[in-house]
């Protein structure tokens, strides 16, 4: 059974190499390269995979999932400058795959249980635009 | 694994009506789909595309050139058109939102190596909402 929570956070990035020039990081990033930034109100879907505990009738515990995400996600990225403010994003760039995949990372050491696993991370940058990504070789 | 999903929409009309059956069986079969003038759907469409994150830029792909690829093959042609008059492949097949997913499909496949060569990312997942209350999704 797949299980889902949501948060949501707002914050703003740039994409741009700095070894490429303003011209070439238009060219290869579009709107999303401006120097100053800009933001987006991000959207996150945690799915879970796994049977619900007999007693409990539940999967996993979604307020922990909750507090997790809360503690892991939220709280460090709402309403910060990913660039500045947040690694690894001083260094990698932060597009909406590599936020997935950061987030993934963040979240999967505290989701470990015999009846659980992460089975996926969906990245909503805007309403038209997600990345969704299921671990492994990225 | 990382899959990429972006999310278009478009505004058409059609009539579905199969030439091999009579007026009768073409308005048993589809109802009110079969009204001769037609009838129109805000279609939402999302297009999904798989791949290595380049190591560098951090990108599946180059989102700018899959909107221009969709806005050539799908949103030009399809957006407030009519499809069974004005998309060729619908002037002998029912464009039903199944052979709607399949041609968006065969015409992004078209150009795809054009656009994205050698190791690029994959077309992954096509799914399209007709009305709030269907959607149609075919998977590679």
């Amino acid at each position: 059974m797949l299980i889902t929570r949501r948060a949501d956070f707002s914050a703003s990035h740039v994409c741009r190499l700095p070894r490429l020039s303003d011209e070439e990081n238009r060219a290869l990033y579009g709107a999303a390269s401006n120097p100053h930034g800009h933001g987006h109100n991000y959207v996150i879907e945690v799915t879970l995979e796994g049977d619900p505990e007999p007693e409990t009738g539940m999967v996993f515990d979604l307020k922990r999932l909750k507090d997790v995400l809360q503690r892991e996600v939220v709280e460090p990225m709402d309403h910060r400058f990913l660039n500045l403010e947040v690694p690894p994003f001083d260094t990698v760039v932060p597009t909406t795959e590599n936020l997935a995949i950061e987030v993934w990372r963040r979240i999967e050491p505290h989701l470990v249980s015999p009846r659980v696993r992460l089975h996926g991370v969906r990245v909503y940058e805007t309403e038209d635009l997600y990345v969704d990504y299921f671990g492994g070789q990225s | 694994m990382i899959r990429l999903t972006r999310r278009y929409r478009f505004s058409a009309s059609h009539r579905l009506d199969a030439p091999g059956l009579s007026a009768d069986e073409n308005r048993a079969l589809y109802g009110k789909c079969n009204n001769p003038h037609g009838h129109g759907h805000d279609y939402a469409l999302e297009v999904s595309v798989s791949g290595p994150v380049d190591a560098e830029s951090g990108r599946v792909a180059d989102v700018e050139a899959l909107d221009a690829l969709v806005r050539e093959q799908v949103i030009g042609p399809f957006d407030h058109h009519d499809l069974n008059t004005e998309v060729p492949a619908f002037a002998a097949l029912v464009p039903t939102t199944e052979n709607l997913a399949l041609e968006i499909r065969s015409r992004l496949a078209g150009r795809w190596s054009q656009l994205f060569p050698g190791r690029g990312p994959a077309l992954d997942r096509i799914r399209i909402q007709e009305t709030k209350r269907n959607r149609f999704e075919l998977l590679n």
